[in-house]
């Protein structure tokens, strides 16, 4: 029995996603070993072999790896799957995009976003937006998961272990890359920030967003977004935080303008502290903040800027 | 260009899911159910295809009760040309609705699969990718944009940290983000017109797939709740609290 843990990167870049991926694939209880894919990959791989906990660091160097396309992945980490039990990504864009195709070639069910382990068969997963928790056991001989990072800790670190090169390339020709528009943020990303400050439909439009700004600023917060605001066109989708966009758990989440639907409680409910500013005492947010604040957003944001 | 679309009925958007007294799974009983959000933007975009004299036919296709005939209707009254029922009381997963829905394909022989990148029940993400990799097709998953020329799909995803553009080869399937569209509503002039539109119902054990379950629930039970908070009289006492009760700025 053992484990492949597939990392997360976006040009040059290990995501934190997949240190705490690492410490969820180390609870199921054999060792595991990385494959990282992709293309210039010698800093990053060197960063892999150091997270505490990983027994050896598979690296797929090419081009074709470049973009993470979906098919090519999948073929990857189907070549090197009979070695493995258990096969792990975290439930980013990119993990979401090719396990499941990994799971239908190999003929065995996914278990999606888990965010504990019971044992090396059973796992606990929201389903229902988070509404309820479903304790899941695969009845497959080889197990495909993906895993909320949010739900787990970050690997320390250790002396680094042995990196393999793997020379096999895999080319499916079904897909190819056209051009990526990257959001530019000197910001902490959602998904990794210990403070994130969100705006919803009370913002009223896009430009309002910036009086998020400087409050973000002083707390080296990142900035999300309830789906009423992405779905009304203040904010690009990736600022999306519930239950079809980003899961975050910061130590702090403060939610502005922003009544608190059932799809971004599934998004931000596991914050450490949760502050709410609405005017509407009625909000459902309120019942699940530790601070609540019934005011007038335009009236307390450049306040509470000043007061940082 | 025949484009198939697989929609599924799930519990309505607004309304919140209760766990049953004995913990064995989420009570639907007499819960409003409607269709998954993301497979009206399938639909809607199966739909403009069509009107764009891209696609020449839309077939939606659902696996389920016969309840589910329901959502059917929706779409063919939304403009769906015929639909297919996989009729089973069988709850399945992922896996086995990927692997008869390439059944369906293959009857069908669609260029184009458009189907919701996620059912807001399971929340499970999985049936577009194992659908393209069961029929050997590209994929192009969490899409706010799709272009069709020339026998490729040029599909914009939603992806961490920005956008990505990627060209599939037809045949292919899409999964469909939150951005692609907006659903239209049905008229009801549509509503009666689809009443008579083609809906065929295939038992789902007819299509020799293997349907036995692979994962088993072994229990469901609500998540933790969080403890009621206190409301705060204005700012300068919200920052006062974070800085000397929460201490986390």
């Amino acid at each position: 029995m053992k484990t492949l843990v597939i990392a997360d990167h976006d040009n040059g870049v290990l995501k934190p996603e997949t240190s705490k991926t690492i410490n969820a694939a180390l609870k199921l209880g054999f060792a595991v070993d990385v494959l990282i894919a992709g293309e210039n990959l010698a800093p990053m791989s060197e960063e892999v072999a150091s997270i505490a906990g990983v027994n050896g660091v598979l690296v797929a160097d090419n081009s074709e790896y470049a973009h993470q396309l979906a098919e090519n992945i999948a073929d990857l980490v189907l070549s090197l799957a009979p070695e493995y039990s258990h096969l792990v990504a975290s439930a980013t864009t990119t993990g979401k995009n090719f396990m499941p195709r990994v799971a239908a070639l190999l003929d065995v069910a996914q278990i999606s976003e888990i965010i504990d382990v019971v044992d090396g068969d059973t796992f606990k997963r929201p389903i229902y937006a988070g509404n309820a928790i479903a304790t899941v056991k695969s009845l497959d001989s080889k197990k495909v998961i993906t895993v909320r990072a949010s739900s787990f800790d970050l690997q320390g670190e250790q002396t680094a272990a042995d990196i393999t090169a793997i020379d096999a390339v895999f080319s499916s020709q079904l897909s190819s890359f056209v051009s990526v528009e990257q959001t530019e943020s000197e910001r902490p990303e959602l998904t990794a920030a210990q403070v994130v400050i969100s705006g919803g439909r009370g913002m009223q439009n896009g430009e309002n967003f910036s009086l998020l700004h400087g409050i973000a600023d002083k707390l080296g917060a990142a900035i999300g977004a309830s789906r009423a605001a992405v779905d009304a066109g203040f904010v690009p989708n990736d600022m999306q935080v519930g239950q079809t966009g980003k899961i975050v758990a910061p130590n702090l989440y403060i939610a502005v303008g922003i009544s608190g639907a059932i799809q971004h409680l599934a998004g931000m409910k596991d914050s450490k502290v949760i502050v709410a500013i609405n005017k509407d005492p009625d909000a459902p947010i309120f019942q699940v903040a530790d601070y609540g604040l019934v005011a007038d957003l335009f009236d307390v944001l450049p306040e509470l800027e000043s007061a940082l | 260009m025949k484009v198939l679309v697989p929609i599924k009925r799930v519990i309505d958007y607004n309304v919140k899911a209760r766990v049953k007294a004995d913990n064995s799974d989420v009570d639907l009983t007499n819960v409003k159910m409607a269709m998954n959000p993301f497979c009206e933007i399938a639909i809607e975009e199966a739909i403009r295809l069509k009107e764009a004299g891209i696609a020449t036919e839309v077939v939606a296709v659902t696996i389920g009760a016969k309840a589910s005939q329901e959502q059917l209707r929706t779409a063919l009254a939304l403009g769906a040309d015929k639909a297919i029922h996989i009729e089973t009381d069988e709850k399945l997963e992922s896996l086995h609705v990927a692997k008869l829905l390439a059944k369906i394909v293959e009857q069908e022989a669609p260029e184009l699969v458009i189907l919701g990148k996620q059912s807001i029940d399971s929340d499970n993400n999985q049936t577009g990718q194992m659908l393209a990799a069961l029929t050997g097709r590209g994929q192009g998953t969490f899409a706010s944009n799709v272009d069709v020329a020339n026998g490729t799909v040029n599909v914009t995803r939603e992806v961490d940290g920005g956008l990505q553009t990627v060209a599939l080869k037809l045949p292919a399937v899409v999964t469909t983000d939150l951005r692609l569209n907006e659903p239209r509503y049905a008229s009801l002039p549509n509503i009666m017109k689809a009443k008579r539109k083609p809906l065929d119902v295939i038992a789902a054990d007819s299509l020799g797939v293997d349907l036995t379950p692979r994962i088993s629930v072994v229990e469901v039970h609500e998540p933790a709740k969080r403890s009621g908070g206190i409301i705060v009289d204005d700012v300068a006492q919200l920052v006062d609290l974070l800085k000397t009760q929460a201490k986390v700025i």
